[in-house]
């Protein structure tokens, strides 16, 4: 049976002013799977994964050209709400930035903004997020104190508890364990492992050992190209690419 | 022997810090000196609690309260509406237009050339504005010109601190759906409130102390202000007024106001250290 597919790139270019950061990429992300983009620092990895919630929109002179179909509906097309894109996904940048708010505050934040005041049920869904990002046992008695006191660790947690309580279908993640210990990361990649069968999963990694963990499926770029993508296990033990083959191998970074 | 070369370069810079420290903290603690001797004698509880007596200019009775409440008045008026033009200026400039964009750079130019504005220009500027509106000196057109007058200083105090949030900061608030006017609101301000209202009490204490700005604008009156439209005492003006006198008795007491002024100041200064240590708690580093 063909994976059903959740996000699909046509011809997508992408230009920072005169440079060219992405060069027609078309790719298909299947549903409730993890997908890795790796590939060498530069490459554009993470302009890749900002494109699918629209977050490059934020630099100035950049143009991108192409279409990104989220649920078949492109959110490149001037109609689109970019709010509504937005909320599907949460996002997990490479160090955590909790807001500047309390615990409490920084998973309901998502739901105020999109219309939910209801006290009691708010506090449900801190509650419930907190422990889908298995952090509730550690906060629980100090919801109220200022998220910048967490350890690193427990930040990304927090923002993963953010980015869940606005019920997105997708989880982007630029290099989400880069910034945590190896315990933390550890805890980030099993959370990812386990919500999985309900989100679709893509990060950004330039961890391979990481990608052969988490992934099922890969996307390999090199210098704003898709050289490779397929499922994980085609791509590490049988790269079709001499390029894909030299940078699992380690011979390119 | 370079090594020795190096020590002495380091000791002559030590020397260097340290001798331009202590110009800053004695003319300080010389300006303090000076007005506490002369205005100490003059200083009692009338020149708090009530307004002059035989006139402004010439008067040894009562009290300058009609300037410490003009003062209050005129300062807190203008940092309130300073404010109300800042806070839009620097979100749209910081927020909203492109980084790099004409209007951005040109903003933020013409408020540096209008923070390097002389007061007293502003103070005609206002004079000015004062015919064409067809007011008279009045409390209002203080407010007005001080607000001219502090509104670069704020504006750009804050833009400072604004512009160093991290980008990543903003997009965490934009990946969950909020629009820029929700992440301006709520996680622009809290991130800079401690900076943000360090820059408020900078921009009152600059509006408090200027005499230049309102001396064609306020005016001078010897009650305590009642109306915008009328004229309003200032304590800088008090000041000068009773400076300008050839009695001794009444320049002690402008320097009794000058320590009256010196201790609002100090004041907004602790109150804005306790401000600001209270809101940093959840700034993100």
């Amino acid at each position: 049976m063909e994976p059903k597919i959740h996000i699909s790139v046509r011809n997508l270019n992408v230009f920072y002013g005169a440079e060219q950061a992405l060069k027609n990429i078309t790719i298909d992300i299947p549903d409730k799977k993890i997908t890795a983009i790796i590939g060498p620092s530069g490459c554009g990895k993470t302009t890749l994964l900002k494109s699918f919630n629209r977050l490059l929109d934020n630099n100035d002179d950049i143009r991108v050209i192409g279409e990104v179909l989220v649920d078949g509906e492109n959110i490149y097309d001037p109609k689109t709400e970019i709010t509504h894109v937005r909320k599907k996904m949460g996002l997990l940048s490479q160090k955590p930035y909790p807001l500047p708010m309390s615990i409490y505050d920084n998973v309901a934040y998502g739901p105020r903004i999109h219309g939910i005041k209801d006290k009691k049920r708010l506090d449900q869904i801190v509650e419930h997020y907190l422990k889908e990002s298995s952090l509730w046992d550690e906060v629980h008695d100090k919801l109220h104190s200022p998220a910048s006191k967490l350890s690193v660790g427990q930040q990304q947690r927090l923002c993963l508890a953010r980015g869940l309580a606005v019920e997105p279908e997708i989880i982007l993640g630029d290099e989400p364990t880069s910034a945590l210990d190896p315990k933390s990361s550890q805890r980030i990649e099993q959370r990812f492992l386990e919500l999985k069968e309900h989100y679709t999963i893509i990060i950004v990694t330039h961890i391979l050992r990481q990608a052969k963990r988490l992934a099922d499926h890969v996307i390999f770029l090199y210098m704003g190209e898709m050289i490779e993508e397929g499922p994980a296990e085609a791509i590490f033990s049988n790269p079709k690419e001499a390029l894909t083959r030299d940078y699992i191998k380690g011979s390119i970074s | 022997m370079t090594m020795y070369r190096r020590k002495m370069e380091e000791t002559i810079f030590v020397i260097l810090m340290i001798v331009s420290t202590l110009v800053i903290l004695s003319s300080l603690v010389l300006i303090l000196t000076t007005i506490i001797t002369k205005g100490l004698p003059a200083m009692n509880l009338a020149m708090i609690t009530q307004t002059p007596k035989g006139g402004y200019y010439l008067g040894k009775a009562g009290g300058i309260l009609n300037a410490i409440i003009g003062s209050l008045y005129l300062a807190g008026g203008a940092t309130v509406l300073a404010l109300l033009i800042s806070l839009p200026v620097v979100m749209y400039i910081n927020v909203y237009a492109p980084k790099k964009s004409m209007l951005t750079v040109f903003t933020r130019f013409s408020l540096d050339v209008l923070w390097g504005v002389p007061s007293i220009v502003y103070g005609a500027f206002g004079f000015a504005i004062m015919l064409l509106l067809g007011i008279q000196t009045s409390l209002l057109a203080g407010i007005i010109a001080v607000t001219l007058l502090i509104m670069p200083i704020m504006s750009r105090t804050m833009d400072e601190v604004i512009r160093m949030i991290p980008r990543e900061l903003m997009e965490a608030s934009y990946a969950l759906g909020a629009t820029r006017l929700e992440t301006a609101m709520k996680v622009v301000i809290r991130q800079t409130l401690p900076s943000l209202l360090t820059a408020v009490l900078i921009a009152f204490g600059r509006g408090i102390g200027d005499a230049a700005s309102v001396i064609f604008t306020a005016g001078f009156s010897d009650s305590i202000p009642c109306s915008l439209f009328r004229p309003a005492a200032t304590l800088p003006l008090a000041i000068f007024f009773q400076l300008g006198t050839p009695f001794p008795a009444v320049q002690e007491r402008a320097y009794a106001s000058a320590l009256i002024l010196t201790i609002i100041i100090l004041l907004v200064s602790i109150i804005s250290r306790i401000l600001v240590r209270k809101t940093a708690k959840h700034v993100i580093k």
